[in-house]
């Protein structure tokens, strides 16, 4: 599974930074930053899920 | 819909600023969603109800045909002059939009507003240990909402901008004339105007500079190498007053209200802290207090609504919620759902600069309680008895309860 983060939809919600913040950290303006290049580990998938499941702007998807 | 106001019907003559509107909203929003899907009045001078999902995220994110110049719909048209607007920068559009909102966010990421946390667990501790006192000597009666809710926005807000807490009142005053009633409300002779209280405050400050708070913070600020005119600090002081408070209180008293009622919610909230972040943002997406307004910039067709220029657009975020196409069982409850793409903090460019600050103390506001109150019930079971605010921020402004519990394991 790899993550697909488009900064340009992203708007600053900050779900995933809290509900993933081994995937994602927030820039001092409080945009994403996504934290993974490539696969995503096993133990952090189903948080990779609920990050892409929370966005409100559709900023993150899965790859399988 | 059977309502007392003069409204005859609300789907081609609604008015959001009444009390039937207020206390049925969730069901009129279904209706809509289901018979318009965006509704009229010729109130206001002329205002659109888009109603479902897509709408709302439609027209939030097209900043071309709806400006933002105004966002509270009243009976004197837009106001304010785009791309700046009378508050920036939630009144901005494009361009100014970006610069005014940029200078802004670092101060309210999730790390700056972490620093809050201790601040607003006392508040909230305090504000509980004088409730469950005064409950005591009256028979576990208390008000959540005038007791508990709309105290801990103001003495945060109050906190950042370095403003006394004694000024919450007057704050109170600005939201109920601006917000609940616009261009409604007698105003009585000793009331402060929010144009004086920000002139008298942004001249204290220049006096006394070099503090630590929000606005010598928006002093200091520079936009293109020049300072912010005094205007446009006003106008950011008046926003973070009156955003920041009566929706955050609402959002805390309308999750009280739910808990009162939802014995086993509260139980599961106490015995399964984990819970708590799916928790708040349920309350957020099921409770979501806010409505935005923008109006159109040139005349447009939108679906099938013939909409001119200067008409309002209300962008009801709580009725995106419920919409049964973006959510499934929108129309349930479900503290621990995975899966929730809310948008309480609006869509589009004007995300909700506070969410993080909002969220924040919503999450401690009722960490905080449950751990305290250990069984709490409606005073009583007719609805009216809890009195939900009019105009775009909807939550309980009186919110009676009978409550017991206690500091013991809360020190």
């Amino acid at each position: 599974m790899k993550i697909k983060y488009d900064r340009d939809l992203c708007q600053g919600h900050n779900r995933c930074y809290l509900l993933a913040p081994e995937l994602f950290d927030v820039d001092d303006d409080g945009y994403a930053v996504l934290l993974v290049d490539g696969e995503v580990p096993a133990d952090l998938q189903e948080k990779a899920n609920l990050a892409a499941d929370n966005c409100p702007e559709y900023a993150i998807t899965l790859v399988e | 819909m059977a309502n007392d106001s003069q409204v005859s019907d609300w789907k081609t003559d609604f008015d959001h600023t009444v009390a039937d509107w207020a206390q049925n909203a969730p069901e009129i929003w279904a209706e809509f969603r289901e018979e318009c899907p965006v509704a009229h009045t010729d109130r206001f001078g002329g205002c659109w109800f888009p109603a479902t999902h897509e709408d709302i995220s439609e027209i939030a994110h097209d900043t071309e045909h709806f400006t933002s110049r105004s966002v509270i719909v009243n009976d004197w048209g837009p106001m304010g002059e785009a791309p700046v607007g009378g508050a920036p920068p939630i009144t901005s559009d494009p361009p100014f939009h970006q610069m005014a909102r940029k200078i802004l966010l670092p101060a309210f990421g999730p790390k700056a507003v972490a620093q809050l946390e201790p601040t607003t667990r006392d508040v909230c501790r305090e504000l509980i240990a004088d409730l469950l006192e005064s409950a005591a000597d009256n028979e576990g009666r208390a008000d959540a909402a005038t007791g508990y809710a709309q105290h801990i926005p103001v003495r945060i807000i109050a906190k950042m901008l370095g403003l006394p807490e004694s000024d919450g009142d007057t704050f109170r005053g600005f939201i109920h004339r601006i917000m609940e009633t616009p261009g409604q409300a007698e105003v009585a002779e000793d009331d402060i105007l929010l144009d004086t209280y920000l002139e008298r405050t942004v001249g204290d400050r220049r006096e006394n500079p070099g503090g630590s708070d929000l606005i010598s913070y928006l002093l200091d600020l520079e936009m293109e190498g020049e300072p912010l005119t005094d205007n446009h600090i006003g106008g950011t002081i008046a926003l973070l007053i009156i955003a920041g408070i009566d929706t955050t209180w609402s959002a805390i008293g309308a999750s009280l209200w739910h808990l009162a009622q939802n014995p086993e919610d509260l139980r599961r909230l106490r015995s399964e802290p984990d819970l708590m972040p799916f928790a708040v943002e349920e309350f957020l997406r099921f409770y979501a207090p806010v409505t935005m307004a923008r109006s159109v910039s040139h005349d447009i067709t939108f679906k099938d609504a013939e909409m001119k220029a200067d008409d309002w657009v209300l962008l009801p975020f709580p009725s995106a919620n419920r919409d049964e196409d973006a959510f499934s069982a929108a129309d349930e409850f479900l503290i621990d759902r995975k899966q929730n793409r809310h948008a309480a903090f609006g869509l589009g460019i004007h995300r909700c600069l506070g969410s993080n600050l909002a969220r924040m103390e919503l999450r401690i506001a009722l960490e905080e309680w449950v751990k305290a109150i250990d069984t709490m019930e409606l005073q009583s079971s007719d609805p009216d008895a809890v009195r939900w605010s009019t105009g775009q921020v909807r939550g309980p402004r009186e919110l009676p309860l009978i409550i017991s519990g206690s500091m013991e394991q809360n020190p």
